[in-house]
């Protein structure tokens, strides 16, 4: 897995408050570091050879006791409001029972479909409720930063909304004997329409093709760099539904969304496709789940994704 | 007449039945030092492993026995009883002004009681079922299903905890009742602050993990079934009672090492401590949050998310007390006249090193971020952070520093250089890998990894063996300094606390008039104030 890769909305807002407390932290580290390096040149012996002894600061003890409390509360409490999104299963999440036993997962899907490998279709939620026929295990799938203990006599749960197709690594993280470092398995996010075509057939297990070649067939100008920043993995071009609202006619249409002061209606514009792309979370069109990822755009692709648009 | 002489008794007899709190430091020591590196080996034996992907070396099954046994060794053999054990017998009493600790019988009992339980831990290598191979937490229920001998391992631990208690008590009594005339509380050295609070820690906690341990075995003997659902019990009720002692129990074992860096640090800078009080009482607040957290090792079990909750934020407020010493170290040098000796610059890596550890604690306490790095490497780098770093690097520091009272010998101070720059440079490419790899992924205790850590774990490899040629060349030069090493002076650094104002070795019974004690313990400049 590359570093950080974010395969889920959940990845998003966890690396958020990870990088930003490790930069907090780094930082506080550094003027320690800046302060120790410091006095020990400017005060070694031979050039300070009469030591003078500092009485306490009782202004300077409080500072340094509140400053880092403060500090240590704001990652407390980012990190507490970010668990309850991770506890909050979306009402419409599809409830997978996953099984551990020494050294092998299994999958099992609401129609009763049972697979050694984990396949969701994209942009909807699953929830997966553990299981262990013997030890304690643990589920973990990094590239959706979710992991939870499987405990006997316990049913816990994690769900996660993939958002990147891809075959992602699951491993076991608690000790469970022999085989535990290859108690592995794998989580494949696949088209909606490929994931329901298999569901609904005879087929034990989806034919998976490469990553590459998941979304369908090979487009031009827009289309391509469309692609290549994964928004068709949720959007359509021809009108078709998909995850999200389709591209097509989206332009100078009105919209009911969601924002920061609460219900408004908004006429699709260049001002409103720039806000949506740049923070994603911010604006959210009514009637679909708030699962878009941050696109990671340059100016220049922002412009010719935005300028595209208006002649759909 | 010094403390290492037999006075015509033959050698063995004079050791095995002696109640000097000294003698009994050095031979927590000699098993101590043996036992740490050969757990080093086995760490060694394991990043080896790692060169390579799948099968190589050794099988997986002995790979888990190898952490197993590692971890059983670094913490219940090294870091737990390590400062405490040594440097908290041989100078505690000194310290203080005392003769002896309080009981010394009862603490010739507790070293016997230590030697016995690693002697058990080392036996279950060669029995029927083979070294434990569960982890050093030996969760249920896979510690009462594998077929190695776990009861072995936990009936160790068990006695190593026996030993413990006594050496807590003792301490205790010994800082209440034997104190020179004049030494107040806070005229105490902060070494024996430090001391004394872990020794508080050692007596109320360490019964939880006894009677823990005595659980496990019972269930594998028996089946009660008090951790099996099927019988109304509950795993998690096994985490609980561990985690109550054992989280605990680093605190047993970076506070001592606290309290030795506390030592180190005014002495070199020939000034007083800045924050007296400060750093006295945090020990004591640690000791106390550092009780109420154990929870923070949970966070994935599926416990009540309002427990999830209050463990988080206490988990936040019992790092404060820790930020605290660190800044008041730091001010410590201010102003001061700094001798950049080995002794020091190892204290001053261990604050470096401690803050690391600390502060990858912080990211890992919050909430939804632990759940993601929990139980990758994340968490070993921060725990060889916080243990080796801390408690390994506050160990050396204090060897170096105490190495010419205990020994009455100097070491060649140029080794001690070249081993920290090695020691300093791989510890850190060593375990900020790690910290990478957890972030990448990679869970714990994994026998085989992915090809996508291949080049991480390569980089950690590399970081370990430059730092263990660290710790071999220091090693090599204490032992040296042992036997061929220059007559050490009575104060070779110029240090103000009593162990420096008695003979290098000390005598029988350590002084030979009592002291009377007038001022605090660091005066090194009276009427020189900023
Ligand atoms: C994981 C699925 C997903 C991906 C990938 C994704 N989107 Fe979206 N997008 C959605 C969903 C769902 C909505 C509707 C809800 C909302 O507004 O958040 C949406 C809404 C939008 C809207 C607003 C539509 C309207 O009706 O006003 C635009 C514009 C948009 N996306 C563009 C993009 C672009 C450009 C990309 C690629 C850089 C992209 N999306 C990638 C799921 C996705
Ligand atoms: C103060 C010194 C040290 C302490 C306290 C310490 C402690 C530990 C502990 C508790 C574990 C976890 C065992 C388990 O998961 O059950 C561990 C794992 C490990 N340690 Fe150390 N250790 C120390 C030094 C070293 C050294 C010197 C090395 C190697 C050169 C090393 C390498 C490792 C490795 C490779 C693992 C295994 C990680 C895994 O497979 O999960 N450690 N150590």
């Amino acid at each position: 897995m590359p570093f950080l890769l974010q395969a889920s909305s959940l990845s998003v807002k966890t690396d958020r408050l990870f990088l930003a407390s490790v930069a907090v932290c780094a930082a506080l580290l550094m003027v320690v570091v800046f302060f120790i390096v410091y006095f020990c040149v400017r005060y070694r012996r031979s050039r300070n050879p009469e030591p003078v002894d500092v009485e306490a600061n009782t202004a300077l003890e409080i500072a340094w006791t509140v400053f880092p409390l403060a500090l240590f509360l704001a990652v407390f409490y980012f990190g507490w409001t970010n668990f309850r999104y991770l506890r909050d299963v979306p009402q419409d999440a599809m409830v997978i029972n996953v099984t551990g036993r020494q050294w092998a997962w299994s999958f099992e899907y609401p129609n009763g479909k049972q697979t050694p490998e984990l396949y969701v279709a994209l942009g909807r939620p699953v929830k997966l409720v553990t299981h262990t026929l013997d030890v304690i295990h643990g589920f973990f799938v990094p590239a959706m930063r979710v992991k939870v203990d499987v405990i006997p006599g316990r049913a816990n749960y994690v769900w996660f909304t993939p958002w990147l197709l891809g075959d992602f690594d699951i491993q076991c993280t608690v000790i469970c004997g022999v085989g535990h470092s290859r108690m592995l398995s794998k989580v494949h996010v696949i088209p909606e329409a490929d994931f329901k075509r298999w569901y609904f057939s005879d087929e034990p297990v989806p034919k998976l093709q490469p990553v590459s070649a998941r979304v369908p067939a090979a487009e031009r100008g827009l289309a391509g760099l469309l692609r290549a920043k994964e928004c068709l993995a949720c959007h359509s071009l021809d009108g078709s539904p998909s995850v999200g609202p389709t591209f097509k006619g989206l332009y100078g249409s009105r919209q009911t969304v969601m924002g920061p002061g609460g219900r408004s209606q908004v006429t699709v514009d260049e001002d409103f496709l720039r806000r949506k792309l740049s923070d994603p979370q911010a604006v959210q069109v009514e009637g679909y789940p708030p699962v878009m990822p941050p696109a990671r755009l340059s100016e220049r692709e922002l412009d010719s994704i935005v300028r595209g648009l208006k002649g759909l | 007449m010094s403390y290492l002489d037999n006075e015509g008794a033959p050698a063995w007899k004079a050791w095995l039945t002696t109640t000097d709190h000294k003698r009994i430091a050095l031979m927590y020591l000699s098993l101590i030092a043996p036992l740490f590196l050969a757990a080093m080996s086995l760490g060694v034996t394991m990043r080896i492993k790692h060169l390579h992907g799948g099968d190589f070396l050794i099988s997986a099954q002995t790979y888990n026995e190898l952490f197993t046994l590692h971890g059983v060794v670094m913490i219940f053999m090294f870091v737990i009883p390590g400062l405490a054990t040594v440097f908290g017998n041989f100078f505690l009493p000194i310290l203080i002004g005392a003769r002896d600790v309080a009981f010394p019988r009862v603490n010739l009992l507790s070293v016997y009681l230590f030697a016995a339980g690693c002697a058990l831990a080392l036996f279950s290598i060669v029995t029927r079922g083979g070294a434990a191979d569960t982890g050093w937490t030996f969760y249920v229920p896979f510690s009462v299903r594998t077929g190695t001998d776990v009861s072995l391992a936990v009936f160790s631990v068990f006695v190593l905890g026996l030993s413990s208690i006594l050496t807590g008590l003792n301490f205790i009594v010994t800082t209440h009742r034997l104190r020179a005339p004049g030494m107040s509380f806070h005229r105490m050295p902060l070494f024996v602050w430090a001391s004394y609070a872990t020794a508080w820690i050692q007596v109320l906690v360490t019964p939880v993990i006894g009677i823990t341990m005595i659980l496990v075995i019972l269930e594998r003997f028996f089946n009660v079934g008090l951790f099996d659902p099927a019988k109304g019990g509950d795993p998690l009720m096994y985490q609980h009672l561990f985690w109550t002692y054992s989280h605990p129990a680093v605190y047993i074992m970076i506070i001592p090492a606290m309290g030795a860096v506390t030592e180190v640090i005014p002495t070199f800078c020939h000034k007083n401590v800045y924050g007296y009080k400060a750093i006295a009482y945090s020990s004591l607040g640690i000791a106390f949050f550092g009780s109420l957290v154990w929870g923070h090792h949970m966070f994935t079990s599926g416990m009540a998310e309002l427990a999830d909750m209050i463990f988080s934020l206490l988990t936040m407020i019992v790092a404060v007390p820790s930020a605290i010493k660190i800044f008041n170290w730091t001010a410590t040098l201010y102003k001061g006249s700094i001798e950049l000796t080995p002794a020091l610059l190892y204290a001053l890596s261990f604050v470096f090193l401690f803050a690391i550890g600390g502060i990858t604690g912080i990211i890992q306490g919050a909430l939804a971020v632990n759940v993601f790095l929990h139980d990758t490497y994340w968490v070993v780098g921060h725990f060889h952070y916080v243990m080796f770093g801390g408690t390994g690097f506050g160990f050396f520091a204090a060897l170096l520093y105490w190495f010419p009272k205990m020994f009455g010998r100097m070491y060649n101070p140029k080794p001690a250089y070249w081993a920290w720059a090695l020691m300093f440079v791989g510890f850190n490419v060593f375990y900020f890998t790690f910290l990478v790899l957890g972030t990448m992924g990679m869970p714990r205790r994994y026998y085989a990894h992915l090809p996508q850590y291949d080049t991480a774990q390569l980089l950690a490899s590399a970081g370990a063996f430059t730092m263990v040629s660290g710790i071999l060349i220091l090693a090599g030069d204490l032992v040296w300094a042992l036997f061929k090493g220059a007559r050490a002076p009575d104060n070779p650094w110029g240090g103000m606390t009593l162990e420096w104002k008695t003979a290098s070795p000390p005598p029988k019974e350590n002084f030979k008039e009592r002291p009377v004690i007038t001022s605090g313990p660091y005066e090194f400049n009276p009427g020189r104030r900023a």
